[in-house]
């Protein structure tokens, strides 16, 4: 399987984003923002469509609109707060746009259905470079806003008492969504992103109550996903991002059945002791 | 910010011996087009537990708004523990009103409560020995050591109060601000927060600030109340406040102050105005 370079090339960037999808999604659930995941891929969409119409990289026009959105959304925080239908309406004429910039261009099909659904196997060496370094830069943010990101998640009032800038914080966290989105969008899709960025963190918060062990479990579960979803993938020759969504499905599923069994419970809160 | 005549006053000595927590001089707070507080003076001792009073809208938040330094006042000045107010003031503890989004936490109190210590600071939320210790010790100070253990999703709201509370005393803070802690409590939590707090602020001797809609749960623990309404404040003892003329001003009408077995009623026209703010109140951040 790895003889393949498609395959390693595969390997390497479901590596890389799915860990990124797992730390970044961590605090997308502990937020209740998981829904700004979802629209920022869909806005992504309109973006990468725009960018293939003029020629650039896909994942350009991707990080570049999921960037802008990001900001945006958290420059208007709360006024957004029940605002579901202007998201929505956002939503839906992002993907008519994104729909629009297909039709002018040739292989259209092909396109859609890569940038819809993801196409991880036909991942280049440069593409998994590129996605390795916004991966990096990302996490890097992340760990740069995380202690101040957690306190204002948990206490958002006491938080801005203490001194720290609510909006600040909500805004440079989006952006490292938007990159997390981004990349999670290039190797299964704008609509599959959910599978890897709130899959894996909703099980790992389900399973552990400690921020620690859960964020790193996030990070581990979207990992293993990922690399045994491409490995169905190889020896079924089913689409990888169907088994990808599967299986994040089925551990959320089992997470939510075993964290709720009393002796897993008990064992946890030993463990926790 | 104008706070010229606190300052005067201490002009000459370098540490005054008892500093005042709070002391407004002359502050007017609002925001819109809004006056919530109106040319307002009073001091609050350095150990003393105040319970702060009035109508939903009076203005309890906002004055706790104005002392954590999150608004700055229209006119007046504000000087906390002697010096002029400052936004993330370590020697102010704070516990604002529960958030129902605290609910769906899957986090356990203890990793709650510590996200308050040192969480301004960038970087990673690794905590150092001498952070872990002042959790610890916030944590006992509330007897939370082993709630603590549990997700915050498993928790009922007595025991989220003592959380919160562990949470506004890390940095061991001089002066606490708690807004409303009573809401959505049955009485017999109710009364467990209240002793809770009293015997902190006594062994600690630190000055307590809390705001409540209704005095009788706090009688026997206050020091002093401080009862606000239209633009108002009246500090003072019970019996100095609580007082038919005193609330008739700050209620803008007719108040009469019944007392029934030890317990205190504000009475206008027949009924009860504490109960009758507390029905319909609970998501107002005013």
């Amino acid at each position: 399987m790895f003889t393949y370079d498609f395959m390693q090339n595969a390997f390497a960037a479901a590596g890389i984003v799915s860990v990124v999808s797992g730390l970044i999604g961590f605090f997308l659930v502990l937020r209740a923002q998981t829904f700004a995941g979802h629209a920022l891929s869909h806005v992504g969409f309109a973006g990468a469509t725009g960018a293939v119409l003029f020629g650039l990289p896909p994942l350009w026009g991707l990080i570049a609109l999921t960037l802008i959105a990001g900001v945006g959304m958290g420059l208007l925080g709360e006024r957004l707060y029940q605002r579901d239908v202007a998201i929505g309406i956002v939503l839906a004429m992002s993907m008519g746009l994104g729909l629009l910039f297909l039709t002018f261009f040739t292989a259209y099909a092909t396109q859609a259905t890569a940038l819809l659904f993801g196409n991880i196997l036909g991942v280049d060496a440069t593409t998994a470079w590129t996605l390795l370094a916004l991966g990096i830069a990302a996490l890097a943010a992340l760990a740069a806003i995380a202690r101040p990101l957690l306190f204002a998640s948990l206490q958002p009032e006491l938080a801005e008492a203490k001194g720290v800038s609510i909006r600040l914080v909500s805004v440079l966290f989006l952006a490292i969504t938007a990159l997390g989105v981004a990349e999670c969008a290039s190797i299964v899709g704008v609509l599959l992103v959910f599978a890897l960025m709130v899959g894996p963190a909703a099980a790992a918060q389900r399973l552990t109550a400690r921020f620690w062990h859960g964020i790193l479990l996030s990070a581990l579960l979207a990992l293993a996903e990922a690399w045994f979803g491409l490995v169905l993938a190889y020896t079924t020759d089913w689409p990888a991002s169907f088994w990808i969504t599967a299986i994040s499905g089925a551990v959320y599923l089992l997470a939510i059945a075993v964290g709720s069994l009393p002796a897993f419970r008990s064992a946890i809160t030993a463990v926790v002791r | 910010m104008d706070d010229g005549p606190a300052r005067r006053r201490y002009a000459g000595t370098e540490q005054p011996l008892i500093v005042n927590a709070v002391e407004l001089a002359q502050v007017t707070l609002g925001f819109g087009d809004r006056t919530v507080l109106a040319g307002v003076d009073l001091a609050i001792r350095a150990s003393e537990f105040v319970g702060v009073l009035g109508a939903n809208g009076a203005g309890k938040t906002t004055l706790m708004r104005a002392i954590l330094g999150l608004l700055p006042p229209r006119a007046g000045g504000i000087r906390v523990l002697g010096a002029a107010v400052t936004r993330g003031n370590p020697a102010v503890g704070y516990m604002p009103q529960m958030r129902a989004a605290l609910d769906h936490v899957r986090l356990t109190g203890w990793d709650f409560v510590a996200s308050g210590a040192a969480g301004h600071r960038w970087g990673l939320p690794l905590l150092d020995r001498s952070a872990r210790r002042d959790i610890e010790w916030a944590l006992d100070h509330v007897a939370a050591a082993d709630l603590a253990r549990r997700p915050l999703i498993e928790t009922s709201g007595g025991e989220r109060q003592r959380l919160l509370l562990a949470q506004a005393l890390l940095g061991r803070p001089r002066l606490l601000l708690l807004d409303e802690p009573l809401i959505s409590l049955d009485p017999h939590h109710q009364a467990a927060v209240v002793e809770l707090t009293r015997s902190l602020q006594q062994e600690l001797r630190i000055a307590v600030l809390f705001s409540a809609h209704e005095l009788n749960p706090l009688l026997g623990a206050l020091d002093r109340v401080l009862y606000l309404g239209r633009g108002h404040a009246a500090l003072g003892t019970i019996d100095e406040v609580i007082t038919g003329p005193v609330l008739s001003r700050l209620y803008g009408s007719d108040i009469d102050v019944v007392r029934v077995n030890g317990r205190i009623f504000v009475m206008s026209g027949g009924h009860d105005v504490e109960r009758d703010a507390h029905q319909h109140d609970h998501h107002v951040h005013v």
